[in-house]
């Protein structure tokens, strides 16, 4: 019972570190950038659907009633808008200049990005006339159908915003396979993951397909981030610093560049985290340790298959 | 091998990023210019405040903040301290010790401060207190609640004065916990609890104070389990309690963990009420809890500000005042404690040359204050701890906190 119990609570988890994982993978598959700013692409995701909620919804939000279920496509659009809207600018502005820079150069801007990013949620959401203040936690808007009371499977209890989350990475999922193998895009960014000079010679557009990795990124991360709302019933202007660093731990563990990694990487490490509260006794048992045996799992994997679970071994071409 | 070495580089600079984000001071005002303090006519003093003015905690701390501010207006107004002209000098710490202490350090270069207001975290008063104390700045918290601040780390066996010059004028935990424990055994007829807290200087010493005297008077902790306070999700640990049947969980921590393990315990099944301390006492909690929170309960120290008849006064003036936030749990206390370092200035400025030169005789003059404050009686005891004891149950009924039970705890 115990163990359905934190195999349903892990696998949400781990479905939202999948999510965000995604992005990080995509983009160092095409031009091996760790784009750490991505966590803060899923904080400006939840922050787009709150602002379509507000400027669309507001009646309901101020009621503190429960949106009506239509509004959810609204909002995926407005989340997804957002941050496609941010990405896209990040790498036009700050990634594509530095493309033939050293490889340290881009990280660096990275990390500037996502305190920049993060700073100006924090201070300017909430000059916005009408928004609330974003200094602190603000509440999520909550939807009918989606939110609501649990069921129950004999003991377990199953929440919809699980089953929401769940059942948008099989979605995007599925549909990121189909786009990567089946659509001419798609084969295009295979290409120019495997040797861009020679795909840019083939015709490719490479900055175009560039940006389409950056995009897909964001919209998987808009996705979480509306589902990390709807679990727990708020967001703040830090939300993405934690959950872009396990995210990567996620990609980095299935296997960095490789999207399929990222997901079996993302549900790795959500399980580890929820088991290891439950079944490690004693003192190194319990929540403040499950991050520990999340990351020593990294380690092991990393001492024993360097590339990742799923990662190909990479022969350099620098 | 270019590429993972970047892993390996990016993974340490993010690293690096997080340790140098906790370090920087976010606004605070740069303490203002001496125009005021020449000779002659009037002299400056200025009375600091510490408390986080931003983050989660930001609601609080800009309600002592503001308290604070309108007891140095009335002051000047009424012109309390003939010759001398007090003035606010908020800094904010972040809820963060490190900051606190940078806070602190400002302050006591500050030749014109001779007290400070401060802080809201029982955590950040630990590395703010040595600070002020080498610069014999009195210190007065409204809402520190930690016994071992006043009394030493032994303060269950051996209680000991740490500092001289710390006050507070609100009740600790040690008396915080026993009363919630009391309520719940007694009042509320509930005998099996599960406890929670956030690993901080608070909220352990809550839980263990609840703990202790739950026990004692029969109860059963069926659960004892701890969060992060940086995660969001707890439905792990939630899910680990449950199977233990409680009929109440006991949380020691502050509301933006509060609020949100309140909303996902309930949504997984979990249907009994939260108990917390004074840090959850805040509209904030019902914000961040939602519609479920309903029967959530909280202590807080002192009876409720706005029921209190002495309290009328300063909620009206409030109010008049026009500030931006409400005065929230600790404004009452926060005023209290502006209007004790005013109290102790009237005798220690009267013939002082400098702010600075009467910092000694203010901690001093501190042990003799007494008067009516808004909260009740304002005196401190040998330790500096305040010498009002009452508290008050808090109920979540129709989206507000709503008083169910004061007494005074013998």
């Amino acid at each position: 019972m115990e163990l359905a119990q934190q195999l349903v609570n892990g696998l949400t988890l781990g479905s939202l570190y999948a999510l965000i994982a995604v992005g990080y993978t995509v983009v160092y598959g095409i031009i091996q950038l760790i784009n750490f700013a991505h966590g803060e692409i899923f904080m400006v995701g939840a922050f787009g659907a709150l602002s379509t909620a507000l400027l669309f919804f507001r009646s309901y939000v101020d009621g503190g009633e429960m949106l009506p279920f239509w509004a959810l496509p609204v909002l995926i659009v407005g989340a997804v808008a957002a941050s496609v809207a941010i990405a896209v600018l990040m790498e036009r502005i700050a990634y594509r200049p530095l493309r033939n820079a050293p490889r340290l150069a881009p990280l660096i801007t990275a990390i500037g990005i996502s305190v920049f990013l993060q700073e100006a949620v924090r201070l300017l959401y909430g000059k916005i006339p009408s928004f609330p203040d974003a200094k602190q936690k603000v509440p999520f808007p909550q939807i009918e159908v989606v939110s609501g009371p649990a069921f129950n499977l004999g003991g377990v209890t199953l929440q919809r915003s699980t089953i929401f989350t769940v059942g948008a990475l099989v979605i995007c999922a599925a549909g990121l396979f189909y786009f990567v193998s089946r659509t001419k895009t798609g084969r295009a960014m295979q290409a120019v993951s495997q040797d861009p000079d020679t795909a840019r010679l083939m015709g490719i557009n490479v900055d175009r397909i560039i940006v389409v990795a950056f995009v897909i990124g964001a919209t998987l991360a808009a996705v979480a981030g509306i589902a990390q709302g709807l679990q727990v019933t708020n967001i703040n202007f830090k939300m993405g610093f934690l959950a872009g660093l396990k995210a990567f731990t996620a990609a980095v563990l299935g296997g960095i560049g490789n999207v399929w990694g990222a997901v079996i990487g993302g549900l790795t490490l959500g399980l580890v985290e929820a088991l290891a509260v439950q079944f490690i006794p004693g003192t190194f048992g319990g929540s403040p340790w499950k991050d520990v045996w999340a990351f020593a799992l990294l380690i092991l994997v990393l001492v024993f298959r360097p590339q990742g679970l799923l990662g190909a071994k990479v022969v350099d071409r620098a | 091998m270019p590429q993972r070495s970047v892993v390996a580089v990016g993974a340490s600079l993010l690293v690096a990023s997080l340790a140098l984000s906790g370090c920087g001071t976010r606004g605070g005002d740069d303490g203002g210019s001496d125009t005021g303090s020449g000779s002659g006519s009037t002299k400056t003093a200025k009375i600091g405040v510490i408390a986080p003015l931003s983050g989660d905690l930001a609601a609080l701390g800009k309600g002592i903040e503001h308290s604070v501010d309108l007891a140095i207006k009335q002051a000047n107004e009424s012109n309390a301290i003939p010759g001398w002209k007090l003035e606010l000098a908020a800094e904010d710490d972040q809820a963060t010790p490190d900051v606190g202490k940078n806070a602190a350090t400002k302050l006591a270069s500050d030749k014109d401060v001779v007290g400070v207001v401060g802080t809201l975290n029982s955590s950040v008063a630990q590395s703010v207190q040595p600070v002020l104390s080498t610069a014999n700045i009195t210190m007065v918290s409204p809402a520190n609640t930690n016994p071992s601040l006043t009394q030493g780390a032994d303060f269950a066996t051996a209680p000991k004065r740490t500092y001289q010059n710390y006050f507070r004028t609100c009740t600790t935990d040690s008396i915080q916990g026993p009363f919630a424990a009391r309520y719940l055994f007694e009042k509320a007829g509930i005998k099996e609890v599960a406890t929670v807290h956030d690993k901080k200087t608070y909220g352990q010493g809550l839980v263990d104070a609840f703990s202790k005297e739950f026990t004692k008077l029969g109860g059963t902790i069926v659960a004892a389990e701890t969060i992060n306070p940086d995660d969001d999700k707890y439905d792990a640990v939630v899910s680990k309690i449950k199977p233990s049947n409680p009929k109440a969980v006991y949380y020691g921590g502050e509301f933006p963990q509060a609020g949100p393990f309140s909303q996902q315990m309930k949504a997984a099944g979990l249907n009994v009420p939260l108990m917390g301390g004074d840090g959850i006492y805040s509209g904030e909690f019902i914000k961040l809890a939602g519609s479920t929170a309903t029967g959530d309960l909280a202590t807080s120290v002192g009876a409720p500000t706005d029921q209190l008849e002495s309290a009328k006064a300063f909620v009206e003036a409030y109010n008049a005042g026009g500030y931006a936030e409400p005065y929230e749990a600790y404004g009452a206390y926060a005023y209290d404690a502006a209007n004790a370092i005013i109290n102790a200035l009237k005798t220690s400025l009267k013939d002082a040359d400098s702010a600075e030169a009467a910092r000694q005789a203010t901690v001093q003059a501190m042990s003799s204050v007494s008067f009516d404050g808004v909260t009740g009686k304002v005196a401190f005891d040998e330790y500096g701890d305040t010498t009002s004891k009452v508290l008050t149950v808090y109920a979540v009924k129709d989206g507000a906190w709503a008083p169910v039970n004061t007494e005074e705890f013998k």
